[in-house]
């Protein structure tokens, strides 16, 4: 037998075990939205870049996630290493030290970049959580072809009231148009998220300074009482239980004349493979009523890496890449201008190149700007969060409104029941948090 | 007047004719699954609803591209088969025993076997994943086989009972006259019988493993995932999805389709006491 | 060899080594599952007792029967229950019931039965949470499903049904997902009913409907207790069709004990009332299951 070949077995066998050892694997939790499944599909440079941190996917729809994730870190279960949380869990996770807080960023990453509301949305106490990986607010999308053959004009940014007028004079259900879409399905992310701007709009808010719901006042019962009415007389059949989704496939196949939601829908209706529309839509901010505050939401979607996590460089190094300037510019290269991940940094919306090639790009950054979840309300609140209020228990009232909310707008029960239900229940619940005796 | 043979075939044809019409309206949401597969986006939330229309394969390519099947796949394999395989033994030798060796107690076994799964599954999170994590067993193989063999037995345990108790006792004793062992006796006399049941109670394991959701999604992460994460990941997300969802779950319930049409023969197979006797 | 039968069960006049095997043979099962719900059960009574919120770690004082309380006093409570009864007995009458006839149906040959039988299985075979989806988007759809088409083409308004009908859709689904399970059970046992005895029937001059009645449904009364048995206990728990389509509303209507578990524990994270609220189903659960074996028990254990 050879005498080099038990010397080089020996050899192999332990490069191969240092180089296992060596290979650290980041698993990351994420939504299988269409950016970060394009973040899954281009992480395969950064592997080359980084021959020594393997990548592992979980990829969930947003609310089997949340789930998942939150079980996870409050259990120290440290199945993840890297989690896609939003806005709404970074400020309450930050909070309890279950993240890691990011520090130390290289300078070529340009953290002033960063979007200040998002950046501040992100932070506890000034100390940053989470790096966004996109942002979004909400805004109005409209058939500019169906306003010019009807001599409308839709202003920068109208009001509710103007909305109606405009549903009114373009609602044609036997041609299968509807004048408004709105979502309408229950839940704490999906009616709940644009019926609360649309209350903000109204000069409502969720709580008053001593955490006590108001429901029971004027400017819920306007708010709610327009809704019913606006969507039950000029939306689509099926509205309670359209939700984001839903509405984006009616107003991509041309069905809707008005819709209102989120900003990343923009780069949806836009796009030639998937709507039918493409090149017929306006844009213009979400609308307001008597106020102008909260009337578009503000929610991002960041990369966080949890207390228990045993491989958080690995896993901040990933973070860092794919909220670049760099993975910027290598969307760009491969899937086009328009795919960068929108609203996190302000050098997206310096590039002439991308304003002109994006449509909505304007109105998402004005949309953006103006997003200030610490002033959201008319009347002064003790929360923050625009279309959400940051605490852990909003998450399942604000469900259980979002069904009374869709209960109304279904017929099935009066805006006065449907808003004495929710106050009642609200209550309830507040006092078993024990914000409220 | 027609004859008995003539109008014995007519209701045959007539029977006939109904039964495939009934199978192809319960079939009919499944193959409307499989013809959006091969739509594009647009085409699957069409309206009105398109029976015809350009095919194309971009959907399956894209679950190409993105995602791994085959490791998801073999998860599913190992965790479903391997917890069929567990509980069967189990229930098996449970099953004989309850249904040949009856007891006061029996009936009330039964029941409480059946009582482990009243808890709603939302309702035991927290302590399952409490345990999971004390145990090591988060995102392993291992782990879910253990916890659906615990979930599947007290069905399978029912089923077996059920077929077994359609067997008379004499022909046990004919065996044991032989001086066959109790194991010899569940092998090569009472599972041979039981054919038919004993298939439909693996293909049920079987079924009710591999399309588990809660669980599946709940207690891991990357390495043990099986299909049913690979489906979650492609439903609703932001944006139109129809299409993609469509062939993935295509891609997800083919292999178990597969299974249950190869196996069906087995079902089906009649039970003949005269050769019995 | 003379054994005598006796009433209560052949296992008295055995021979001593055969009862101990009994025992052994059915213990592994009772242990693993004795101790498969021992522990978890003791768990969610524990924490069914404190206050337990996975946001709040360290929180965890003693409260007694508040959870429940809390559980039992929320709207929905009295919805929820009823609707989760509703939402059980309405399968278990449509899918017993479809599956029966449509076991006899499929028992005679004909032309492509194999087939026949594989189709009629197959919705058992898709995830839930993927039948709930194909069934809301592209099936019930007001505006663009399968069914507001037939209706369109018909010239008649399309049902917008999980608006107005939110229950008898979610029923629809479900039931389109078990009517497999009791055909699968119910067609194999009939498999094992005497070809014999019919023809002797028959013989006798007895039509196919006296034999339907006589002879086929007292053959398949013990596999059809065990379809209402498993069934009951799987529609207990339905959760993922509910979640997917209408997420518990509008309002209540198809909130059942399980999603009100959901929407009012787990997506605060509070485990105190979500532990609770399990307790709760199973109490529910063991009522009906009681109620359930009262009516059918005794088909369960008799001699075949």
């Amino acid at each position: 037998m050879d005498k080099r070949l038990i010397p080089t077995l020996m050899a192999t066998a332990i490069t191969f075990s240092v180089a296992a050892q060596a290979a650290t694997t980041v698993t990351i939790g994420t939504v299988n939205n269409g950016d970060m499944i394009r973040m899954q599909e281009l992480s395969g440079e950064f592997e080359k870049t980084h021959p020594d941190i393997q990548l592992d996917w979980v990829v969930l729809e947003e609310n089997v996630l949340r789930q998942r994730l939150t079980t996870d870190i409050a259990t120290k279960g440290g199945q993840f290493d890297l989690m896609t949380i939003g806005l709404y869990e970074t400020g309450i996770w930050g909070d309890r030290g279950w993240l890691t807080p990011i520090e130390n960023l290289p300078d070529s990453y340009d953290l002033g970049d960063i979007l200040p509301s998002v950046r501040e949305g992100l932070s506890v106490q000034g100390k940053l959580y989470a790096l966004p990986f996109y942002a979004e607010s909400s805004m109005t999308y409209y058939r500019a072809d169906l306003f010019e053959e009807a001599g409308l004009e839709m202003p920068e940014q109208p009001t509710w009231e103007q909305m109606r007028e405009f549903a009114k004079v373009l609602h044609k259900p036997g041609q299968e148009q509807y004048g408004m879409c709105l979502r309408g399905k229950a839940g704490w992310g999906e009616n709940m998220a644009l019926v609360t701007t649309l209350a903000n709009a109204f000069g409502a808010r969720w709580f008053d300074e001593q955490w006590r719901p108001e429901f029971s006042g004027s400017e819920w019962r306007n708010a709610l009482t327009f809704y019913v009415d606006l969507l039950g007389n000029y939306g689509p059949p099926g509205a309670s239980s359209n939700g984001f989704n839903e509405n984006l496939a009616l107003f991509n196949s041309g069905k809707c004349a008005l819709w209102v939601d989120a900003t990343v829908a923009g780069s949806f209706v836009t796009d030639t493979s998937q709507s039918q529309v493409a090149d017929k839509v306006g844009f213009a901010l979400a609308p307001k009523q008597v106020t102008e505050k909260g009337a578009g939401w503000l929610w991002s979607w960041a990369l966080a890496v949890p207390a228990t996590s045993d491989a958080k460089e690995a896993a901040l190094a990933f973070a860092t890449w794919a909220t670049s300037k760099e993975y910027a510019a290598l969307v760009e290269q491969k899937y086009g201008i328009t795919a960068i991940p929108p609203g996190t940094r302000l050098s997206t919306y310096d590039n002439e190149a991308y304003m002109t090639a994006a449509p909505f790009a304007e109105s998402t950054l004005k949309s953006l700007k103006r997003a200030d979840p610490n002033d959201s309300t008319l009347k002064p609140s003790p929360y923050t969060g625009i279309q959400l209020v940051s605490i852990p228990e909003f998450q399942s009232i604000a469900t259980q409104v979002g069904k009374m909310v869709a209960g109304a707008l279904a017929g099935q029960m009066t805006v006065e029941q449907s808003l004495k239900q929710s106050q009642s229940l609200t209550e309830r619940e507040m006092k078993r948090a024990r914000y409220i005796k | 007047m027609m004859t008995l043979k003539q109008s014995r075939r007519l209701q045959t044809l007539l029977l006939g004719t109904l039964a495939w019409l009934v199978a192809l309206i319960i079939f009919f949401p499944i193959f409307w699954m499989l013809l959006t597969s091969f739509k594009t986006e647009i085409d699957a939330f069409a309206s009105p609803p398109q029976l015809f229309f350009t095919p194309t394969l971009e959907n399956y390519a894209e679950i190409d591209q993105r995602s791994d099947y085959f490791h998801y796949a073999w998860n599913s394999v190992v965790v479903s088969f391997g917890s069929t395989f567990l509980g069967m033994l189990l229930a098996v030798s449970a099953a004989y025993s309850m249904a040949f060796f009856e007891t006061k107690r029996t009936k009330n076994t039964l029941l409480w076997m059946l009582s482990t799964k009243m808890l709603p599954p939302v309702g035991v999170l927290v302590p399952i994943y409490l345990l999971f994590k004390d145990f090591g067993l988060l995102d392993t193989r291992l782990g879910l086989v253990i916890i659906y063999t615990l979930i599947n037995l007290p069905i399978m345990v029912w089923m077996m009972y059920t077929y077994f108790k359609e067997i008379p006792k004499d022909i046990l004793e004919a065996a044991r006259l032989d001086g066959a062992s109790a194991a010899q006796e569940i092998y090569r006399v009472l599972l041979p019988i039981c054919k038919g049941g004993l298939a439909s109670t693996i293909l049920l394991s079987l079924i009710l493993s591999w399309n588990e959701a809660f669980w599946s999604l709940n207690l891991t992460a990357s390495s043990a995932a099986p299909l049913t994460a690979l489906v979650a990941s492609y439903s609703s997300p932001e944006g139109l999805f129809w299409a993609k969802l469509s062939a993935v779950s295509t891609l997800a319930c083919a292999p178990i389709l597969v299974f249950g049409w190869v196996s069906q023969k087995q079902l089906v197979r009649g039970l003949s006491f005269g050769a019995v006797k | 060899m003379a054994i005598s039968k006796t009433e209560t069960g052949v296992g008295k006049v055995r021979r001593p080594g055969k009862s101990r095997i009994g025992l052994a043979m059915v213990s592994p099962s009772v242990v693993v599952l004795l101790v498969w719900m021992a522990v978890p059960l003791a768990m969610t009574l524990y924490f069914s007792l404190i206050r337990y919120n996975l946001l709040y770690p360290g929180d965890n004082e003693f409260v007694g029967l508040e959870n429940f309380h809390f559980f039992l006093t929320d709207a929905g409570f009295a919805a929820g229950a009823w609707n989760t009864l509703v939402l059980v007995l309405s399968v278990l009458v449509i899918s017993v019931v479809s599956g029966v006839l449509i076991a006899v149906l499929v028992d005679t040959p004909f032309f492509g039965r194999g087939l026949v039988r594989v189709m009629l299985i197959s919705p058992f075979f898709i995830m839930p949470t993927v039948s709930a989806l194909v069934w809301k988007n592209l099936i019930l759809h007001p505006v663009s499903g399968v069914l507001a088409a037939i209706w369109r083409f018909f010239g008649a308004e399309p049902i917008d049904w999980f608006t107005t009908y939110p229950m008898e859709a979610i029923i629809m689904i479900v039931a389109w997902q078990w009517i497999p399970f009791a055909v699968l059970l119910l067609m194999t046992a009939i498999q094992s009913l005497d070809q014999e005895q019919k023809d002797a029937a028959r013989l006798d001059g007895a039509g196919p409907l006296a034999i339907f009645w006589y002879i086929t449904l007292p053959h398949l009364a013990r596999p059809i207790a065990v379809v209402v048995m498993i069934e009951t206990i799987f529609l207990l728990s339905i959760f993922a069709e509910i979640f997917t389509t209408t997420g518990g509303g509008p309002g209540y209507e198809t909130t059942n004990l399980a999603f009100l578990i959901y929407s009012q524990a787990l997506l605060q994270f509070d485990v105190g009332m979500a532990s609770a609220g399990g307790l709760i189903a199973v109490v529910i659960a063991n009522i009906a299951a009681f109620i359930l074996v009262r009516m059918i028990g005794k088909t369960l254990t008799d001699k075949a």
